[in-house]
């Protein structure tokens, strides 16, 4: 699997729960997603998503934890790579 | 007993988006029934509705909201928005917990929660937006409303049919009796989608008739049902006391208020709806002769209808009070319909101007005086009635500031 990067993940959000106050790119890396604007429910929709176009499985409670777009981006990217090993 | 009045209004209707047009479109009697639009519907039984017109969404709200709300909860958002702003309320600049959300629902988010099932059947569960875990839920508008404007005072959602509107602005006033600090309540409603279709077909109370100039005809003799609609009001509810220091204006007060449940069909008692309008006018210190207009709930069924009739007949004599049933130009609005009522009975009082009733052939056997073209007079109370499939009647009376304030009972 090529990897998921930060403009997957702003565009992903972008169509599961709208535009956020912030944009999410290089600069928010390390922004928590409450500032952003993206809240849990948020998140879980867009993890859906990124399940279905990837054909992974994320487990809900690493995703629950992942709350900069840095640890998104890593738990999607470790599940994609150990979903395809 | 504290006073408690109507300092805003925020209206989303079938022939009129925003307060201004409802009134003027209604005072002119022009209707918002026509064929339905938001689905193809040529192949059911019913085909009119009455839909808000000109609404688009993305105009009033945030990009966020948009992938999780149902249509009616973005009508009751801008509602909600209007309200506020007509009663000068800017929400940051109140107590955290000094304004509460208490709205009605009847079916909750019909048509967002048909395109997740949609989904769910067709893809799979993994298909199913997140957001349908409150999206469809009956308390989602009173959630929604009070997210986006910080209102964390007593909030909460009444399930009556179309009942709920009238019930939702009585636990209103009693919030407000409890513990002040204002409330924004009443109901904005609708389900114009496939699945809500189908399931108010079954209800057994659509008009099947395709002209709108006919289809929705209550206290006609051959009345055979109504026409729904989508979208209703929220008020801005405060202390009198507290909206005259602040110097709001003054729709109205809240003057009275009952409920009553009716008896099983098979005892023969009388249903409840004359008894809920006793306990209103009880409540409000009023006397029959005092009431200056009465909104009915105009279910056009002939049974409903006679069941109104006599009821009004009872308390104020045949021909005693004109009577008017301006929904005609909407359709039925479930929880929506009381608090547009009531914000219509407030327009109405303030220009001294009755809307009409847009019916076809009225049965004179009703002894009513039904109100079809607009008429002036001077008004000061006004009874509006409403009744929820089920069984559920209120009733509520509502009063110009100017009015007197009743003695306590």
């Amino acid at each position: 699997m090529s990897e998921f990067t930060v403009e997957d993940l702003g565009r992903v959000l972008r169509e599961a729960a709208g535009e956020s106050e912030v944009a999410v790119g290089g600069d928010s890396l390390d922004t928590d997603f409450a500032e952003i604007g993206y809240d849990s429910i948020a998140l879980l929709e867009a993890a859906g998503r990124i399940e279905r176009q990837l054909g992974i499985q994320l487990d809900d409670e690493t995703v629950g934890e992942a709350t900069t777009p840095r640890l998104f981006l890593a738990v999607v990217n470790r599940q994609g790579s150990a979903d395809a090993a | 007993m504290k006073s408690v009045v109507i300092t805003g209004t925020g209206v989303t209707a079938p022939n009129g988006l925003g307060k201004d047009d409802f009134w003027d479109a209604t005072r002119a009697g022009r209707t918002g029934i026509g064929p339905v639009g938001r689905f193809d519907a040529t192949g059911y039984p019913s085909t009119l509705a009455g839909e808000v017109p000109g609404f688009v969404a993305r105009d009033h709200l945030p990009s966020r909201l948009i992938p999780q709300t149902d249509h009616m909860t973005r009508l009751a958002l801008v509602a909600a928005d209007w309200a506020l702003a007509d009663a000068g309320i800017v929400p940051s600049e109140w107590p955290e917990f000094g304004i509460g959300v208490m709205t009605a629902s009847s079916s909750g988010g019909f048509e967002f929660g048909q395109g997740e099932l949609k989904n769910l059947w067709s893809k799979g569960g993994q298909y199913v937006s997140a957001y349908q875990s409150f999206a469809w839920f009956y308390a989602v508008n009173s959630g929604q409303i009070s997210i986006r404007n910080g209102l964390r005072g007593p909030g909460g959602v009444l399930v009556s049919d179309q009942a709920g509107g009238l019930d939702a602005v009585a636990q209103a006033r009693r919030q407000i009796r409890k513990g002040g600090g204002l409330v924004l309540a009443g109901g904005v409603d609708g389900s114009i989608c496939p699945w809500g279709w189908v399931a108010q077909i079954a209800g057994g109370r659509l008009s099947t008739d395709p002209d709108p100039g006919r289809a929705y005809r209550p206290f006609a003799a051959d009345a055979a049902g109504h026409v729904p609609g989508e979208g209703g009001a929220l008020l801005v509810m405060e202390e009198e006391d507290a909206a005259r220091a602040r110097g709001a204006r003054i729709y109205g007060r809240v003057a009275g208020y009952g409920s009553t449940f009716d008896p099983h069909p098979d005892t023969g008692r009388e249903p409840g709806l004359r008894r809920a309008a006793e306990i209103a006018l009880r409540d409000a210190a009023l006397r029959p002769s005092d009431i200056d207009v009465v909104f009915a709930d105009a279910a056009a069924i002939p049974d409903l209808d006679r069941v109104e009739a006599e009821a009004i007949n009872a308390l104020f004599g045949p021909g005693g009070v004109p009577v008017t049933a301006p929904q005609t130009m909407t359709g039925r609005l479930n929880s929506g319909a009381g608090p547009l009522a009531l914000s219509t009975a407030l327009y109405a009082m303030r220009d001294g101007l009755i809307p009409p009733t847009l019916t076809r052939d009225p049965s004179p056997a009703y002894g009513l005086d039904l109100v079809r073209d607009t008429r002036e007079a001077a008004m000061s109370t006004a009874l509006v009635l409403a009744r929820g499939q089920g069984g559920f009647n209120s009733a509520m009376v509502v009063a110009t500031a100017e009015a007197p304030v009743a003695a306590p009972a």
